[in-house]
């Protein structure tokens, strides 16, 4: 069946459901196209999956490793309770073949049941982006229990800033690449209604993208905390961008702390930090804010998306689990002009960033250094894994500055067989 | 039947728990200012959401470019586009304002005419190459039975591209040509159709990307043209095909006599293997784009017109020719050396014919101005009337 007439999707009306059952039924006060089933099965027979199978010879994503011929022939027809198709998920990795260096995911979820619906396709581009980890066999652990942080207090003649993110998504509403413009903004008022019962020092307040004033645009830019319209081709084929700045926004406390992104690239993405070295505190705000928050929407009967194999469900697959990136922003003038930096950080099980995020270059010695992994493990034993890393990157720093020679330390294992 | 009832009440008792408003879902136009944005209310958007065309194209694939793009204080973009020849006539009572808003007034009950016959042409062979530089007839086909480039599978554009190329390879003579898919060609053949300012590229225009044109790019598009390298046919850019005649100085007339005899060959080969080309008598050639609808037609020229651009009343005269300017890179780019490109700024209701003997009768006249103004001559006599 053509793609086109899967489309029917974005209507996600009661009428076009039924069109594409080709049921009898009507609801009241509802138009039905009488021919619209006769006209899915000419088309399905005119364009077998063959004839819609994507070129993919020259890409170089997950999502191109892992799509075969037979695999799209299955899924092609298939829909998700919120009409959304292998085709919807597949556009951002058709349109962006990536790069022979930085293998992209090239596949997104339009809603919690994608990652179900095509399983076929979602548990190969998990395995590969995630070490491995098998969405069948295995099941990911949630820890939110910052008191279990080990030495997260930095040396701050090195760590300048701390940082941990993630996102959350509310389940039953649909995914960025699929909400219709009321589902956003039911996101959005459910979220902005909780973030509004936060007390103490996780009081704040949300900014609209829409209705900001200058000054509040210029003071959010000037905090770092102002998002823009995505222009990465990789977000805006997968059409998240769609109706913008409509129902998109910024909460943050007052303390300028914590800080919530409303309807971005998720549903939520929630990000603790602060100048300086104290990770262990970033983190504990962190938890303590997301269980707050979760608890407030709870009241009002909603729930994030979460589920044993999965953990927290995002809209990127290179997002689920923790979904976390904890990160700092370090000086590391010496070890950055070893030959052995890159292998420590990937035994470490680190990443480098410039300084700017995803895909900038580092400015002068700083670097942005956060943990890889996302899944399999959880987010107490990521934000170890990054803290130990990141005081072993420190003082391989000291060293050199002594001019004592350093070690590259053994390859963490990242699941026990 | 009785699964397939199943699925439907178990999704209907999802979609219920989320049914959310036509009020809920109105997008938020208050800032924009585009064709759709003026026309389409609430009351309208209630009604045209519980449609679909055959094809499954809604009201929200519509106008999701508009929404995305609220425009410019100035420049009026459409806002809207079609996925598939039915969305004219399944969503009217939203496209039919905007038709009449773009197209000067044109009602629901007006007929459409169409004439490529290059004989009813007056003059037009003989613009003076001095100030005319080159001339360009172009314009749009769309072939019937499947989606439009906003709404086509991977399946559909491929077939499309393949119709298309089987039709030009049969071309001869004059017409004789080469088709180069994008996705294919080699460094060498890129540069020289750059070169030949041919190639046409990935969209950048957020209109043209909010509206899901440039999906699976550069699968199914390509370039054909004929040896001369005065006839070209783009595929799967915009439209389905976009078909142009052009060459270097004044000849405007052999440029659309060749246009003419092109794309009546094109119908007739395309006719033969069972495909014709979206028209009606209303709308003329259905086009993607509200404002290509009718004859989509844009014949110009690149002309030299220093002293005339400088006039105080040049814009006045361009209106009163029913003509446009754009600069030399296309829509949206600057003049550049007192070189402008001049064309016609209708497209539906005047025919192919009419509309390429007032870019002649107008760019005659322009020339002559030009004249005048360079030896300090006044030109108010010249001044034309509203056309």
């Amino acid at each position: 069946m053509s793609g086109s007439f899967r489309r029917l999707i974005s209507g996600r009306s009661t009428a076009v459901l039924l069109a594409s059952l080709g049921a009898g039924t009507m609801a009241t006060g509802v138009l039905l196209n009488e021919n619209g089933s006769l006209a899915a099965e000419a088309k399905k027979k005119l364009y077998p999956p063959s004839s819609d199978f994507p070129d993919l010879r020259k890409h170089n994503n997950c999502m191109a490793t892992a799509l075969t011929p037979a695999i799209y022939a299955k899924l092609r027809d298939k829909l998700t309770p919120n009409n959304w198709t292998l085709d919807q998920c597949i556009q951002t990795g058709v349109d962006n073949p990536g790069h022979p260096f930085i293998k992209t995911v090239g596949c997104v979820a339009g809603d919690e049941e994608s990652y179900e619906v095509f399983a076929e396709l979602f548990d190969p581009v998990i395995k590969d982006r995630h070490n491995g980890y098998d969405p069948r066999k295995m099941t990911h652990p949630t820890d939110l229990d910052a008191s279990k942080l080990k030495h997260g207090m930095f040396d701050e003649n090195y760590v300048l800033s701390s940082r941990v993110r993630t996102g959350r998504s509310i389940r039953g509403l649909s995914l960025p690449p699929a909400c219709s413009r009321a589902e956003r903004r039911e996101v959005e008022r459910v979220v902005v209604t909780a973030l509004a019962g936060l007390k103490g020092d996780l009081a704040g307040r949300y900014y609209s993208l829409g209705d900001m004033t200058e000054k509040e645009q210029q003071q959010l830019i000037d905090d770092h905390f102002l998002f823009d319209k995505p222009v990465s081709p990789l977000l805006t084929c997968a059409f998240m961008a769609r109706d913008w700045p409509d129902a998109r926004g910024i909460w943050h406390n007052n303390e300028k702390t914590f800080l919530i992104w409303v309807n971005e690239e998720d549903h939520t993405r929630v990000i603790s930090m602060e100048k300086g070295g104290n990770m262990k505190r970033v983190f504990e705000r962190f938890c303590n804010g997301l269980k707050q928050v979760e608890h407030l929407i709870q009241e009002r009967g909603w729930e994030f998306m979460w589920n044993e194999r999965l953990g927290y469900i995002l809209t990127c697959p290179s997002n689920l689990g923790t979904g976390l990136r904890a990160g700092v922003h370090v000086r590391l003038p010496n070890l950055s002009k070893d030959p052995r930096f890159s292998k420590i950080l990937d035994n470490l099980r680190l990443q480098k960033r410039g300084t700017g995020g995803v895909d900038t270059a580092a400015t002068g010695d700083t670097f942005d250094i956060s943990n890889l992994d996302r899944l399999g493990k959880s987010e107490v034993e990521l934000v170890q894994l990054l803290v130990d890393g990141v005081n072993y990157l420190i003082e391989c720093e000291k060293k050199l500055e002594k001019g004592q020679d350093i070690q590259v330390p053994a390859p963490l294992v990242m699941f026990k067989k | 039947m009785s699964d397939n009832i199943e699925r439907i009440s178990e999704s209907m008792a999802k979609l219920s728990m989320k049914w959310l408003s036509a009020e809920d879902e109105y997008p938020d136009l208050s800032k924009h200012n585009n064709h759709m944005a003026k026309v389409l209310t609430l009351p309208m958007y209630k009604k045209l959401r519980e449609r679909v065309t055959p094809n499954g194209f809604t009201i929200e694939g519509v106008i999701q470019t508009g929404v995305d793009n609220p425009g410019h204080p100035f420049i009026m973009t459409v806002g809207c586009v079609a996925g598939d020849e039915e969305t004219y006539e399944v969503f009217k009572e939203l496209l039919d304002p905007v038709i009449e808003d773009r197209h000067g007034g044109y009602k629901p009950t007006d007929k459409h005419k169409t004439d490529l016959n290059p004989d009813n042409l007056k003059g037009g062979d003989d613009l003076d190459p001095k100030y005319v530089l080159s001339s360009r007839v172009r314009t749009g086909r769309s072939i019937r039975g499947f989606c439009l480039p906003p709404h086509c599978s991977r399946g559909e554009r491929r077939a499309v591209e393949k119709l298309s190329v089987e039709a030009l390879a049969a071309l001869s003579g004059d017409l004789k040509g080469k088709y180069y898919a994008l996705k294919n060609m080699t460094e060498a053949e890129q540069q020289q159709l750059i070169d030949d300012h041919f190639l046409f590229d990935k969209p950048v225009s957020p209109l043209l990307l909010a509206s899901g044109m440039a999906r699976d790019w550069p699968d199914a598009r390509g370039i054909w043209h004929n040896d001369n390298k005065t006839f070209l046919v783009w595929v799967n850019e915009e439209d389905h095909l976009r078909v142009i005649s052009m060459q270097k100085g004044g000849k405007m007339k052999e440029v659309f006599t060749r246009f003419c005899t092109g794309l009546t060959k094109i119908e007739t080969l395309f006719r033969d293997r069972g495909h014709a080309f979206m028209w009606n008598e209303h709308l003329g050639y259905v086009l993607t784009c509200p404002s290509n609808l009718g004859t989509g037609l844009r014949a110009g020229v690149h002309v030299k017109l220093p002293n005339m651009s400088k006039h105080a009343k040049f814009e006045e005269i361009l209106t009163k020719l029913r003509l446009q300017k754009r600069g030399t890179g296309g829509v949206d780019t600057a003049a550049v050396g007192g070189v402008f490109d001049i064309s016609n700024a209708d497209r539906l209701g005047f025919s192919e014919v009419d509309l390429v003997q007032m870019v002649v009768d107008g760019v005659k006249l322009l020339v002559e101005m030009e004249k005048r103004l360079e030896k300090g001559q006044p030109i108010d006599n010249l001044i034309p009337a509203q056309k």
